[in-house]
């Protein structure tokens, strides 16, 4: 599956899952930065039990043929589900916690798909800053 | 402290419980019951792996859960007791103890009426916690610590969506 964005066509690569607008929110900026948000599937659960939010992430898996779920929250009900789903999918890739430079990354990678959500895992992990106003 | 909460959510251990109420109050362990989980290890391991180091995660069928509510009541730090259907925590309220009773998340199944964001109920769901009420247990619907606790009767009356 692709998404086209203006001339260019973009490969769909990964499923963004998590509370609230969080993925339309990430990928919405993924999209103004880069121009590559269509790389990437937003999926809201709100309202959904467990059982449904496994179902449509495994949905949305099976019909773009993606292999890597990002999600926002460790303990969070879609990084539950993408965990459920993991364990009948070799070869698939979740990575929980993701922010903004996680998925920058992830859109700019030349990789196979789950190659680059394990690199740009460490880039997010690394993205990470503290600035201290100056004593 | 004790169990502080007592929870009725098909979501079990997920981020409004572990972050939402796990933080403002201060829980050092969350017991789940639910009899699926109880029986199964890999259930028991994602779960576990859900939550921060600090927090202890404890597992029980609804069968053998009556008999262990006292050592949790006495534990020196909060805890929260989660259910994910309304009939295991109607079963629990039989032995005594459970004063309140939070829903706070019971989604979308087919038979179901929403009757808030996060409630949506069958008419024996809704029975029974009308059951519960009857026997003095206070029965709310509250998501998050920050929103309003609805009185049953009052989530009850709505129809959303």
């Amino acid at each position: 599956m692709s998404e086209t964005n203006g001339a260019a066509t973009l490969e769909v690569r990964a499923i963004v899952a998590g509370h609230g607008d969080f993925a339309a929110g990430l990928i919405s900026a993924v999209e103004q930065i880069t121009g590559r948000g269509g790389m990437l599937i937003p999926v809201t659960v709100l309202g959904l039990c467990l059982d449904d939010i496994e179902d449509l992430l495994r949905e949305k898996m099976r019909s773009s043929g993606v292999r890597v779920i990002f999600t926002d929250l460790q303990a969070g009900s879609c990084t539950m589900a993408a965990r459920r789903i993991l364990r009948g999918s070799p070869g698939a890739v979740l990575i929980a916690g993701a922010n903004l430079p996680t998925l920058l990354d992830f859109v700019f990678a030349d990789a196979a798909p789950t190659d680059a959500a394990r690199h740009a895992a460490e880039r997010g992990r690394a993205a990470l800053t503290v600035h201290e106003a100056p004593a | 402290m004790t169990l502080v909460l007592y929870r009725i959510d098909d979501r079990l251990i997920h981020g409004q419980v572990v972050v939402g109420w796990g933080q403002p109050l201060d829980i050092g362990f969350l017991v789940l019951v639910d009899d699926e989980v109880a029986t199964s290890d890999w259930e028991q391991e994602l779960y576990r792996m859900g939550v921060p180091p600090e927090m202890d995660v404890f597992f029980h069928t609804v069968k053998d859960a009556p008999g262990c509510l006292e050592k949790y009541r006495n534990d020196e730090r909060s805890g929260i007791l989660l259910t994910g259907d309304i009939d295991s925590m109607q079963r629990l309220a039989t032995n005594g103890g459970i004063t309140a009773v939070n829903v706070g998340g019971i989604h979308h199944r087919a038979g179901r009426t929403q009757r808030l964001r996060y409630v949506f109920l069958n008419p024996d769901e809704e029975r029974a916690l009308r059951d519960l009420a009857a026997r003095g247990v206070e029965v709310t619907a509250q998501d998050v610590p920050g929103a309003r606790p609805l009185p049953l009767d009052e989530f009850l009356a709505q129809k959303a969506g």
